[in-house]
């Protein structure tokens, strides 16, 4: 049974629906990253899940258990960070952890959380005076520290600093390990390839995409390389035979994938132009998530982003 | 950790206490030192009662909800309702201590009960209720810093039509008015029974007892945890 079930959820705010049938599911001991721009319905997704929303129609189950009728049940189980990590400013972490602790019937002890969190030399400052990413780990220890069986995590990582962030990820493999499934929300593309054995990635209030990052982005048939000038593309896509696109100044996307004659034939062109190919890599969870937002924009043309237009607009298409 | 607030100890014991000393000792009141502190003693329990349930609950419930703390406890085995009976709890263990202190100095300064006391009780509990349900009906309702301004503004209103440090007949026409506010219901209630003694008047008793049912109600239909 999965450890969180998602079916067909529509959730709504008066006329606006957050979520227009969405479907996922989170087994125990994976970790499920949400991805997808603002407004996407990460956030009404989780917290449907939490039980703050009443779905319109649809299904949504942790633990087997439903959020709104089944809430003093549900408690018991979940382990969350919301968005606003919700501290007492005047109460310090180690007293705010001990408190959470009584809530529950065999926690985890306060002292060796706070420990693990690195959150020993600030444990007895009052929260008002922690870092961004000090409350953010303090909001974490009190999502763990009565041992959840399915913890949901609304960007665990925002502010929080590159050692914290090992912190944090340490702790999610640790839960994992211990079969505890975990459904993170993050803006971070590269924070959700290292943490999520899959994605799943939002639009509008469905799903774009989901699978494992590795494996969503080879599916893509396409790479990247960096060369030292900029090119005028158009020879270039004729002679690989594909559409070639500009991510950065010096960065282009092929939409295709490198076998050994196609890479022979660009190291080649490129060669003959006096040019050093600096980097190639397959596409990044990133690249897939851009040109898959990219795609589904295409039905929309009239929404504004200037990002997109900027880099359409240099993408030269193969004529043959 | 409700009593760990430096402004809780100040509106909770410091106010009531330098009320009942201040008035019980300089006479603006104009009745012999004997009946001001009968006079006194009820009504600024009445105050106390008003000090922890309304403004102490109220503004520390509003900062809570603001700071996302009462939704986050929402997500823990706490849960809403046991959060609630924990801070009607914490009201009744201030209260008890307030009581203890205020009427022992009032005792020293020469007050004796010669009424009902169980009777004063029982209004004590009936104006947790109603000022409570007021306290949270601001929290519930107002932005933080608002529900901070109004429920001290409405300390001082009350606290000055109540019948607290001024007697309700010296206040005119205001008397008739304020007969039937939460605070002057409670201090009728609590003069006969823990003052002067003599029975409670019935409009004392409506006006206290409609004020508990209705404030709580309201605060239950109106309050939202985020």
């Amino acid at each position: 049974m999965p450890a969180i079930e998602v079916e067909e959820l529509v959730v709504s705010y008066g006329d606006f629906d957050a979520l227009r049938g969405l479907s996922f599911s989170v087994d125990p001991g994976e970790v499920v990253a949400l991805l997808g721009p603002n407004g996407a319905g990460k956030t009404t997704a989780v917290e449907t899940l939490e039980g703050f929303h009443r779905p319109r129609s649809g299904r949504a189950l942790v633990h087997g258990i439903d959020p709104l009728t089944g809430h003093d049940e549900l408690v018991g189980v979940l382990g969350v960070v919301l968005q606003n990590p919700g501290l007492y400013p005047m109460m310090t972490p180690a007293r705010m952890l001990r408190l959470f602790a009584s809530y529950y019937d065999r926690p985890r002890d306060p002292a060796e959380l706070i420990k693990r969190l690195g959150l020993g030399r600030v444990a007895d400052r009052r929260t008002k005076h922690l870092s961004g990413g000090e409350r953010q780990r303090l909001a974490l220890g009190l999502a763990l520290v009565g041992r959840p069986r399915v913890a949901i995590l609304d960007e665990p990582t925002a502010g929080v600093d590159p050692a914290g962030r090992v912190v944090v990820r340490e702790l999610i493999a640790e839960l994992r390990d211990d079969g505890v499934a975990l459904l993170v929300t993050t803006h971070e593309l590269a924070e959700a390839e290292r943490l999520a054995d899959r994605v799943v990635i939002l639009r509008e209030g469905r799903v774009l995409a989901m699978g494992r990052p590795e494996s969503l982005a080879a599916a893509r048939q396409e790479f990247s390389f960096t060369t030292s000038a900029s090119l005028t593309l158009g020879p270039l896509a004729e002679l690989l035979g594909a559409t070639i696109t500009e991510v950065r100044p010096g960065e282009y996307r092929v939409a295709t994938t490198a076998t050994p004659p196609l890479l022979a034939a660009l190291t080649g062109w490129l060669a003959t132009r006096d040019l050093a190919l600096s980097d190639l890599r397959r596409s990044s969870l990133e690249d897939l998530y851009f040109s898959l937002l990219e795609g589904a924009d295409t039905t929309k043309a009239n929404e504004p982003d200037s990002r997109r237009r900027g880099r359409s607009s240099r993408a030269a298409r193969n004529e043959s | 950790m409700t009593l760990e607030r430096g402004e809780t100890l100040l509106v909770t014991f410091a106010i009531p206490l330098v009320l009942l000393v201040f008035f019980s000792e300089v006479p603006v009141l104009s009745e012999p030192t004997g009946r001001r502190i009968e006079f006194l003693a009820p009504g600024v329990l009445g105050l106390a009662v008003m000090s922890s349930a309304m403004v102490s609950l109220g503004i520390a419930t509003g900062f809570e909800r603001s700071y996302g703390v009462l939704r986050r406890l929402g997500v823990t085995p706490l849960g809403r309702k046991r959060l609630i009976v924990a801070k009607m709890a914490s009201v009744l263990v201030v209260e008890l201590a307030q009581s203890l202190v205020l009427l022992g100095i009032a005792a020293a300064l020469g007050w004796r009960p010669h009424g009902e006391v169980a009777l004063g009780l029982l209004g004590v509990v009936l104006g947790t209720a109603c000022f409570s349900g007021i306290g949270l009906l601001l929290a519930g309702v107002l932005r933080a810093e608002l529900n901070l301004a109004a429920s001290n503004g409405l300390y001082v209103i009350l606290l000055l039509l109540g019948g607290i440090v001024f007697p309700l007949d010296r206040l005119g026409g205001l008397a008739a008015v304020a007969r039937w506010l939460p605070a002057g219901a409670l201090s009728g209630v609590l003069h006969p029974s823990l003052g002067a003694g003599g029975g409670i008047s019935t409009e004392a008793w409506i006006a206290l007892a409609a004020w508990s049912v209705i404030a709580p109600l309201a605060a239950v239909v109106s309050f939202r945890f985020d």
